[in-house]
């Protein structure tokens, strides 16, 4: 059985584009066909954060509106054979996403994907509720800041009001927080918020921590999912991230500031 | 002194590609594209759809075996299509309609 994920936060920039194309590129690397979708029409970067910009030829709008087909628009990667592209319009007619277009649409990719990942636009509006309506279950990007926790707490809120889920009484969406840009030698000095006390603050399951690291703007400027960076912590935290969505158990890694031996000092990279 | 040192260093182990190169690269293509005025592609899968209903009146066709793209260069813009019939045969003779 399929099953759909929002990738959602409310604010902008916290990395909920790096985090869908994370999961996806993880989901394939454990051996599940996934496509992930970008739902920010008029402002389409999942293209490049995959990597696939010089490859878009149809896109989301172009299916809804019939005037593509599904295979048409699917960009495979050539990284991995399980991973799918689906990018969306640079339109400026934001109402584009109907409701209706799009449930027909994660219905039918529902007969060839174990995982559909939900990139979200930031915001509240049209496209950001789109994203998360038909969602099974939703990973909220949240940097450890105060106005990341506040809207995050807003989305939640959403998500258990509005979503097709809470409309029809069914099983609410299985939330969980993805907490980003993490800085353990802050969080020690007092100088951010930690794990626990956005935990505390959100009560959400945490499924993951990603530390801050210069893989994440290596990655996004040469195109590649940083999951697939498996030498780096950020990599490797969205893999663990992954494996806790697949059910299984991972001790939370990256969130003690890290003892630099003097090997990684002379030849070390983040 | 300074500057031998380094080319011996970058000999030894060759420097790889500065991934800001890769990016600035990557943003000019993409963004020159953009900016080229290409918002036609709003029209264009629906004119690609129709001209697939219209050949395919009399080849068989598939719908990779139609291109069309908008190209602007200046002033000038170039509606391109290309229809690829090799090896194609021809549509079933349909009931006229008259």
């Amino acid at each position: 059985m399929a099953k759909v994920v929002a990738i959602t936060s409310g604010k902008g920039g916290v990395g909920k584009t790096t985090t869908a194309a994370a999961f996806a590129a993880g989901l394939a690397l454990r051996g599940h066909k996934t496509v992930v979708i970008d739902f920010d029409v008029g402002l389409r970067n999942l293209d490049l954060v995959m990597g696939c910009e010089r490859r878009v030829v149809f896109d989301f709008i172009n299916v809804i509106n019939g005037d593509a087909n599904l295979n048409q628009a699917l960009i495979k990667d050539k990284r991995n054979d399980n991973l799918y592209i689906f990018p969306t319009s640079q339109t400026r007619d934001k109402d584009a996403l109907k409701r209706e277009g799009v449930e027909r649409v994660l219905e039918e990719l529902k007969q060839q994907f174990d995982f559909i990942i939900c990139d979200s636009p930031a915001g509240i509006e049209h496209g950001a509720v789109t994203a998360l309506y038909f969602a099974d279950a939703a990973i909220i990007v949240t940097n450890p800041e105060v106005s990341s926790v506040r809207d995050s707490d807003r989305i939640i809120g959403i998500l258990a009001s509005r979503s097709r889920r809470a409309e029809r009484n069914e099983p609410p969406v299985e939330t969980n927080l993805l907490l980003t840009r993490y800085d353990p030698a802050r969080v020690a000095k007092g100088e951010m918020l930690t794990v626990e006390d956005v935990q505390e603050i959100l009560s959400v399951p945490l499924l993951g921590v990603i530390p801050e690291s210069e893989s994440v703007l290596r990655a996004s400027n040469t195109g590649t999912p940083v999951a697939f960076d498996e030498d780096s912590p950020a990599g490797r935290a969205y893999l663990d991230a992954v494996a806790r969505l697949l059910g299984e158990q991972r001790e939370m890694r990256f969130v003690q500031p890290e003892r630099r031996g003097f090997f990684r000092v002379l030849f070390g990279r983040a | 002194m300074r500057i031998h040192g380094m080319r011996l260093l970058n000999l030894v182990f060759p420097p790889r590609p500065k991934s800001a190169a890769i990016a600035k690269e990557r943003l000019k293509i993409v963004l020159a594209h953009e900016r080229a005025g290409s918002h036609a592609p709003d029209f264009l899968p629906r004119l690609q759809k129709e001209l697939i209903d219209v050949v395919g009146r009399y080849v068989e066709i598939r719908d990779d075996m139609i291109r069309v793209s908008l190209d602007k260069a200046g002033e000038t813009s170039l509606l391109e299509i290309n229809i690829e019939i090799e090896g194609a045969t021809p549509a079933p003779a349909r009931v006229s309609q008259a």
